[in-house]
Order: C-alpha cells, then structure tokens, then sequence
C-alpha cells in the first residue's frame, strides 16, 4: 500500500494567469559550428576561405559560420550541375526521379521538428508558425511535386516537353526552408538541377535540407547549395550556363535581375513584393474577418509578400471591426520565438526593424494615428509590436509601399466600386482578401480584383496544389500546382 | 396565461458565423502551451468551477449524498484543494443536497423546465421552477424550448427565458441552449443572443443527454455573444459548457479561451463552470504528477 | 534438425480484419507441379454482403480525406510492399513464376503502386474545369468518387493485375471489393497485410478469395455496388455480369490489358471511376467597376 505525502498546493492566483514560459527542447537539434558549401554531392570550403557568421535574431547570439561563395564557387557549382544534368539526370526515367523527390519530402518529415527548432531560432518566426505552418508545407511540396515527374505529358497535353538543363534559384528570408522547397522540387520533377542561394540570414534549413539531400541518395550535384549575399546571387544570375532564373524576393531586386538578363536565352520568374488589400464588407461574418485581418498581417511578423496590409473596411461597420481588431490585439504575445505560447517572434535582422521603423516614422509624421496594444517586448534580439494605422489615406506613404513587418494601415470604403478601384490602384498586385457573407459578391470581387491570389473569407492559405503567384509588380510565374510546372520546362 | 414580456431591450442582429474560419481560431487556442506554474493555477481554477452533476431517473438519496461528499472532499490527500462550485441535481433531490452542503460554499443547482427536453407547458414549466427554489435551490438550469427556435419563434423563446428568470427570484438562471439539437454555430450564437438579452445570468450549452455536448466550436460561439454583450452593456454573463470536457487538456483549453476572449474577470466559479462528471479525477491525477514528476493511475483516486 | 516451419493460414480480407469465409469451405489451388499450394477459403456470397457494408461504411470517409492525406497513405502501401519484396517474389515462383518474372512483377507492383499514389491530388487538377458560361455565373466541374467498386482480378496473375485495378480505384477515392484470381490466389492474401499495415483505413480494400464463377455474379448484381472492374474475362460470364449489372445501372469497364507492360498505368484508369459534378453560382455585377484594364 503507497501512503502519500501531504502535498501543499499554492492558493493565491495569479491574478491575470500568465502563461508560464513554454520552451521547444532544442537539446535534440543538430548545427555545426561551420558550413561549407555544399556542391557535386560534397561539402567544400569556399574558395576565398571567406565565411560570415549568422545570428538568432531572438537574442543576437552566434548561430554558426555560413561560407561566403565567389563567382568562382558558383561557377563550380554550376558546373557540377550541368554534368549531372547531362549525364545522369537527364538519362533517368521520370519515375525513378520521381522516387528520389519522394525520398527526400519522407526524409523532412522524418527530420520536421528538428527543422523547425532550426528555421526559428535563425529566421525569428514562432516556433508554431515553422511547427504546424512552415515545415509541413515544405515537405508536402515535395511529396506533390514528386508524383508529377512522370506524368507531365497531362499537365501539357499535344506539346513536346523538354526540361530546360540548370536551374539558378534566390531564395528570401521569410520562409527559408518553404522557399528551397517551391523551388527545389518542381526544378527536380521537370528534370532540371540546381544551384540555389538562401538568403544570407537564414542559410541554415538549406543546409539541413542539404545533409537530407546526401542521405537520399540523389545523384552528386543535382542539387548544389551556395551560400552567400547578393555577389553570390548576382553571380548566378549573370552566369552564361543557367538556363533559368527563379527569384523570390524583392521588387527592386527583382528588377535588377530581369534587366541583367536582357539578351540572353535565360527563362525567367519572379515572385515579388506586394501591398495587398484585405476587403471586409459590412456582411462579413465579422469575428472570423477580425481573425483574417490578425492573420493577414501579423503572422509571420509581418514578413509575407502577400500580407494584407492594406485594410478597407465599409465605413457602417469600421468603429466595431477596429474595436474588435484592438481588442484581438491584446492577447497576441510578442517574445522569443523558441516560446510555444508567443505569437509573434522577431524581425529577422536589425536592418528589417530599421526599415520598419522608418516606416513607423514616417506614418507618424503624415499624421495618421498609431495604435499599438501594450506588450512587453524582450531587451535583446529585433523586436517590433503589432501595429496599426488609423485615417490612413489612399496616397499615404505607407499605404502604398510595402513595410513588410507587422504594420496594418486602415482605410474606409462605401461603395463596392470604390473599393475595387482602391483595392486596384497600386503597382503591385500578389493577393487579396474578400470578406463578405454573400457568394455572388465574392465571385464580383474576384473577377475584379487585379491580383494573382484571392482569399474569400480567410486569408494567407497555402497549399501544393495551388497556384501562386502576382500581377504587374509583384511579379511573374506560379509556384505551386500544375501551372508551376510549365516554368521549369521547354514546352513546345 | 399570458407571458410578460421581461425588458424592451432591442436584440441585436446576430452575425454570421463563418465555420471554417471559427476552427482555425480554435486550432490557435489548441496549441497554447500551459506549463509549470500556469498548468497548476489553471487546474486548480478548473476544479473550482465543476459542478458535479446527477440526472439520472434512477437517482436516489444515497447516491445524492455521497456525490456531495465528493463535492466538499475531492481528494483527502491534499491540502488546499479547492472545493467544487455546485451540485447539479433534479429538483426532487435539491433539499437533500441542500442539507449535505450546509455550512459549505458549495452551490446546489436544479435543472427545471422539464429538463431535459422542455416539451411541457409553460405552467408546468414555471412551477418546476418556482418548487426547486422553494426548496432552497441557489441556481436554476432551463432548457430552452428548442422546437419553437427551429422553426423561427424566436419572440417566443425570449418571452419563456424572461418569465422563468422571474419565477427564479433570487436564483441565478442558468439557460440550456442544448447545441446539439441546434447544429449550426449560426444558431448557437442567435439562441445565445435571445437568452442573454432575455436575461440569463448564464447560458450553459447542454443538458449532456445528448451528442455532442461541449466543443471547442459552441463554446468560443457562446463566450464571444458574451463578449459582445459586455461590450454593449457593461453586463457580465457567466458561461458553462457541459458534457464532453472528460480531460484537464481539454479543460485547460476551455480556460485559455475564456482568458483571451472575456478576460480574467470571468476567470471564477461566479462567471464560468464545467459540467462534468469524470473531469475532476483528471485535474487531480495532472495536479499530482505536477507535484510528483510520476505519471498516475486511477486505482489511486475515489470514484463516485 | 532442421527447425519446423510455421505455416500460413490464409485468410480472407473484410472490413480491415482476416476472417474465414463465413462458409467454412476451402478449395486446394495447385502449383505448376500439381502440388497443392495452400487451404484457400472458398468465400460465399454472405462474404461478397459483408465485404459490400465494409466498403460502404468505408467510402464516406475515405471520399472525405483530404486528396494529399490518401497520397501519403497509398506511398505507404508501396513503402510495406517493398518492404515484403522478398516474400512476394518467392509466393510469385511457388506460383509457377521465374525468378525473374517474379522480381519484375514486385518491382512494377511498387512503382506502379508508387504512380498512383502520385495522381491523388492532381487528377481533379488535370480534369476539371471552370466553363466559361454564357450567363454571369460561376460555373465549375470537378470529379467525384463513384463509391463501392466491385474488382474482379484477372485470373493469369497474382500480384500485377490486382494492384493495377485496386490502386486507381482507391487513389480515387472510391472503396472495393475484390475478387481475387482463382487459380493464383496467394498474393491477393499477403497484400491484403501489407494494406493492413499501411494506414489504409478499414473496409477500403476488401480482398476475398474464391471461385469468380460463382462471386462475381452477386457482386454484379449487388445493388449498393456502384460500379465494376473486370479484367481479361472470358466472354461468357464478362456478358452475365454485364446484364446482371444494368439493375442498378452500375458502371461497367473491362479491361483487356497486359499489366505486365510499363505503360499499362495512366490517368483514365482513375477517370473511369469517377463522376463529374458541375456546379453553378451567381456572379454580381454591381456598379460601373470593370475588369478591362
């Protein structure tokens, strides 16, 4: 017979029951100190010995040494990719190819939360968002687009199909490792290999997604990772034996690259910025648009090129929605992204909150009103507070270019014409909301709406299956589907 | 006999209820992660606001009186451990639960109306009500009339909350929605509207006859008509999901919803309530390990 | 001493459990050296009625499972089959096969198992359609399961012809009813385990072993049966089915295939089991805003 001890129970109450801090074990994770670069199925120092350090933006501490690759790495990077194109990939059966993709996406899932720890604690997004969001999309990318290898004579019926040869991929820092997958995995399916560049503050998920790479077997050189800053991806780009581009980043950039390829051969597409509009109607069933509009722009701190960061609600039911927007605010938690329970993590780098915060100023000196709820933010590490702007107008600054960070400026519209015209009016165009309780109104809104992704009642839904991609400025191309396959082939 | 109409309060139109959107929501409030120090407060808020609850037809005055005992002595092992909010019983059995809970803060509850399925006069609807106060019932738990809100006579549900709520006197009215005979969240939220502005001190989501009782999706529908009440009056509402709710996980969500929608303020056995009977033996087993570090067994605590 | 082998008992496959034909029978199929290979339940007709309520049960929530989610089941399958290789290959020789042809029929089984499971969230993509409709309404068509499909296997072999039918029906979203090849029974059996381990939810695949003479016909009249399958069937009975089926205007394909052929896998077979619906919604035109730019 166990006998017990008596136990004493504390009494009092926390009177505002705090949640505890939660943690992610993180003892399990796997980093080297340093990377190399990993080209032709193996891991080799860049040939200027130059490396840079990468940081946890939650705390300012070293993460681990990222190598620095030349023009001289790409170039060997893309060499490697190019023999392994021509003799070994090229060759293979689609089939056989398409159990190589379908290794790796086993693979990630075998290894998610240990990615997930990893792209948190480098790229500042909540360990939830990588947990539940980022890490199994990135996977079932793959998975998708493995069973599509040998079967593209559907997706392109009475066209002769060609892969185009090597692939240069420039990824951004807001989705690292679901970045490498969009670009990754339709290369591979369509018969392509690849020389990618993650962003330079969040190499690591490429790298990880590298070591899963050797583990599967793929044939040395298929898939070449070189890690760097712009040099790199500008070597990339100009270099004469890609065969196609993908970029995914911003629109200036963008720009640059679609300039640097006038005259060559080089297919081309480019995933953008954006200043996308999230509509509520006075019909809209209005909680779940509150919770839209706090999906929309905060999570992922803000860092979505489809963010709806514009906000255009009908003026009957403005004060309720902003009532309600205000009080949803208070209990997102800002803090360490490693925390379970936190909502919103950390500005990537320092230079993202600086650029943030020049957007804060300037909102502030157009005189709009700022609405920020009461949140403690941690001492170290980039942090930045869930934000509105109130009485913003149509030709304010900051409601026509892109902040990227967890700022919503607020508008009001009347008329269904009124608002398609705002909605419209901007030289981007990657998504956009609608919210409304009526069906024939949403099919109105989304055959007006000029933008490539539109969201009826819910916002910022991702899936393999679905075509993504922008108008005007945002840029060109889909990624995902079967219409994200004709970027990676010769179709003729 | 004619029902006065209780306040000529305007009810609001309810808005519409988007689903999907609400799961996703819900799914936020799901992978919360209560730990340590929170997980114990939390719990030990969870055991203060069950009621213990025995509608069965073959209730008899024993089985009354040990559930009682249960409710001021859940765990004898421990000090501190807080006593449960109230006994939920028919009101046949309201003064032997009254006798058994003299001298305690433990509530007795009686459900009334012809619980559970309400198919009675209004008559015989308000004298079920009016013998459980008189025989000392500190709360009263109605069942709405169900039928008459599926076919649209909302003005008819309205008057039957108000006129119970005066035959309850000093009592605390609680208004059973019954949503799972409801369906739709659209209607949870219209049925939680009538009754709020009817004048329930609490609306409850079930009688737990039926399936399915308490989830996540009727409870965040009844909490944010709550919500929105409050913000239009200034009048708080309590709320209590019954049926369904068997884990402290499942509990503990409850509580982090109430936190992030209502506030604090409704976080005491005066404004939230679980209706479960096995709930309590889970808190206990979690409240344990916390102390402990060793995961428990049931051998270990009373079933009654 | 050489160690005494335990020997398998092979049973028949219902509602993601191994019972015994509830008829007790048994029939002795022989090797090429007219040694029997193993007691094969004989299945009856009150089988062919417990496989149909397993498979109609099933159906609901097989048809709902997110496309993605059956992919990853049906790689599953081609994981635990490869997994069994070896077993298989040598049920294949004691069935008659060589060495060879046994190895390239497992092989093709898992690719082709691999194949299918590839198709489960793209064959809507291929085959559906927003129809341009002159009226100002949003017009859609998009595929749908067809249900219970009744599978009857070709009789000349034990793995290939099986898998061949059942994967494009399942990848579908449809549940089935399987009448296993008469003379090469054993395989049907062992891949009914490996279904059993392979996430595959109870009562998708119902595998029944036993005289198609004397199954088929109950299958093909079954009312709650909504479609059959049938492979390389001699004429006079594919004619019996064929009429006993028109009842209940079950859909009916037969399939003359050497499944043995690389090509013989392709998106019609998936196609064949599924309806189209189409569906209709307004499209307001409010206002003076337009969509020309």
């Amino acid at each position: 017979m166990i006998t017990f001890q008596l136990i004493n129970m504390k009494k009092e109450l926390n009177d505002n029951w705090d949640y505890s801090s939660s943690l992610e074990a993180i003892n399990h994770i796997q980093l080297k100190k340093k990377y190399n670069l990993f080209i032709d199925g193996k891991w080799i120092a860049p040939s200027k010995n130059t490396y840079f350090k990468t940081i946890n933006p939650a705390n300012e501490e070293t993460l681990a040494e990222i190598a620095s690759a030349s023009k001289e790495d790409v170039d060997l990077a893309v060499k490697a990719a190019q023999k392994a194109y021509t003799n070994v990939w090229s060759k293979m059966p689609a089939s056989e190819r398409a159990k190589y993709i379908y290794r790796i996406a086993r693979l990630m899932q075998e290894r998610a939360r240990e990615f997930a720890v990893i792209e948190s604690l480098e790229s500042g997004k909540t360990i939830r968002e990588s947990r539940d969001v980022d890490i199994p999309l990135a996977c079932n990318h793959f998975f998708y687009y493995a069973g599509w290898a040998d079967k593209l004579d559907y997706a392109f019926p009475n066209r002769k199909i060609e892969s185009l040869g090597v692939a240069g991929q420039i990824i951004p820092w807001n989705f690292p490792l679901l970045m490498a997958a969009w670009k990754i995995a339709p290369a591979l399916a369509a018969g392509n290999t690849v020389v990618l560049k993650p962003a330079e503050t969040t190499s690591l998920t490429a790298l990880k997604l590298a070591e899963i790479i050797e583990e599967s077997g793929l044939p040395p050189g298929v898939v070449n990772i070189v890690t760097g800053f712009g040099e790199t991806g500008a070597a990339i780009v100009n270099h004469p034996d890609i065969n196609k581009i993908a970029f995914t980043g911003s629109t200036a950039v963008g720009k640059i690259i679609q300039k640097a390829l006038v005259g060559t051969s080089k297919k081309v597409t480019l995933e953008l910025g954006g200043k996308s509009a999230n509509i509520i109607f006075e019909d809209a069933p209005i909680d779940q648009a509150v919770e839209g509009i706090v999906n929309g722009i905060f999570f992922n701190q803000g860092h979505v090129c489809c963010a709806g960061s514009r906000l255009y609600v009908q003026e009957g039911i403005a004060e309720k929605v902003i009532k309600k927007l205000k009080l949803r605010m208070e209990s997102l938690y800002v803090g360490d992204p490693l925390d379970k329970n936190t909502d919103i993590g950390a500005i990537n780098s320092k230079e993202q909150l600086q650029t943030i915060e020049k957007y804060l100023k300037i909102g502030l000196d157009e005189g709009t009103e700022m609405y920020q709820p009461k949140c403690t933010i941690p001492k170290k590490g980039f942090y930045c507070a869930p934000t509105l702007f109130l009485n913003v107008a149509q030709s304010s600054i900051i409601a026509q270019e892109e902040i990227f960070g967890p700022v919503l400026t607020i508008q009001t519209f009347r008329t269904v014409d009124e608002v398609i015209q705002k909605a419209n009016n901007s030289p981007f165009g990657l998504a956009a909301g609608v919210w409304t309780d009526k069906g024939s109104r949403i099919f109105n809104l989304t055959s007006k709406l000029r933008a490539g992704v539109i969201w009826a009642n819910c916002y910022n839904k991702f899936d393999p299956t679905s075509p993504f991609g922008g108008y005007k400025e945002s840029g060109f191309g889909r990624e995902g589907g079967l219409h994200g396959l004709s970027a990676y082939l010769k179709l003729s | 006999m004619e029902i006065k109409s209780h306040i000529s309060i305007k009810i609001p139109v309810s808005p519409s209820i988007d689903k999907v959107g609400v799961e996703e929501r819900i799914a936020r409030f799901q992978s919360r992660s209560i730990k340590n120090e929170a997980k114990k407060q939390g719990l030990n808020m969870v055991l203060s606001m069950i009621d213990l609850t025995t509608l069965e037809g073959k209730d008899t005055e024993g089985k009354v009186k040990q559930m009682c005992y249960k409710a001021k002595h859940l765990h004898n092992y421990f000090e501190g451990i807080p006593q449960v909010a109230a006994v939920c019983v028919y009101p046949s059995m309201v003064a032997i639960a009254k006798n058994e809970l003299i001298n305690s803060s433990v509530k007795v509850a009686s459900v009334a109306t012809g619980f559970p399925s309400g198919q009675t006069s209004l008559a015989l609807k308000l004298k079920d009500t009016k013998f459980a106060v008189e025989q000392g019932a500190d709360e009263i738990d109605m069942v709405i009339s169900r039928g008459k809100f599926l076919t649209g006579e909302f003005a008819y549900v309205f008057d039957e909350i108000a006129a119970v709520k005066e035959a309850c006197g000093k009592a605390r009215l609680k208004v059973i929605l019954e949503t799972g005979e409801l369906v739709t969240l659209d209607n949870v939220r219209k049925a939680s509207d009538i009754a709020i502005y009817a004048g329930a001190d609490f609306i409850k989501t079930s009688t737990g006859k039926i399936q399915p009782a308490a989830t996540m999706q009727v409870t965040y529908t009844m909490l944010m008509a709550i919500r929105d009440y409050y913000d239009e009056t200034g009048i708080m509402v309590g709320m209590k999901p019954a049926g369904g709710i068997s884990t402290a996980k499942l509990a503990l969500h409850n509580l982090v919803m109430v936190k992030e929608i209502l506030g604090t303020k409704w976080l005491s056995n005066e404004w939230f309530r679980f209706g479960a009977s096995s709930l309590a033996n889970d808190v206990l087993m979690q409240l344990v390990k916390i102390e402990t570090g060793v995961y428990q067994s049931n051998d270990y605590f009373s079933i009654d | 001493m050489s160690r005494l082998e335990v020997l398998k008992t092979y049973k028949i496959f219902i509602g993601g459990q191994f019972p015994r034909t509830e008829s007790g029978r048994y029939y002795k199929p022989l090797d090429s050296k007219g040694k029997a290979l193993a007691n094969i339940c004989l299945s009856s007709r009150k089988d062919v009625r417990n496989a149909v309520v397993a498979a109609r049960k099933a159906f609901g929530p097989w048809s709902e499972r997110a496309a993605f989610n059956r992919g990853q089941i049906l790689y599953r399958i081609a994981e635990m089959l490869e997994g069994r290789q070896a077993q298989f290959v040598d049920e294949l020789m004691r069935q008659g096969s060589s060495k060879v042809a046994a190895t390239n029929e497992v092989n093709l089984s898992i690719d082709r198992i691999v194949y299918y499971a590839g198709w489960c969230d793209k064959y809507n993509q291929v085959l559906s359609s927003v129809n341009p409709v002159s009226s100002s309404h949003f017009n859609f068509s998009s595929l749908e399961p067809m249900g219970v499909v009744g599978v009857v296997a070709e009789q000349s072999t034990s793995l290939i012809g099986l898998v061949s039918l059942i994967l494009p029906a399942i990848c579908g979203g449809n549940s089935t009813v399987v009448l296993a090849s008469e003379k090469l029974p054993l395989c049907s059996v062992t891949f009914a385990e490996v279904i059993h381990s392979s996430d595959v939810p109870a009562g998708v695949i119902n595998i029944l072993t036993g005289s198609p003479e004397e199954m088929a016909p109950i299958l093909a009249s079954h009312m709650d049966v909504n479609a059959l399958i049938t492979s390389n069937l001699e004429t006079k009975l594919s004619n019996k089915l064929a009429l006993l089926s028109v009842d209940n205007l079950k859909r009916k394909f037969d399939y003359e295939e050497n499944w043995v052929e690389k090509e013989k896998q392709a998106l019609h077979y998936i196609s064949d089991l599924q309806e189209i619906k189409t569906t209709w919604h307004p499209i307001e035109n409010v206002g003076g805003a337009s969509s020309s730019y």
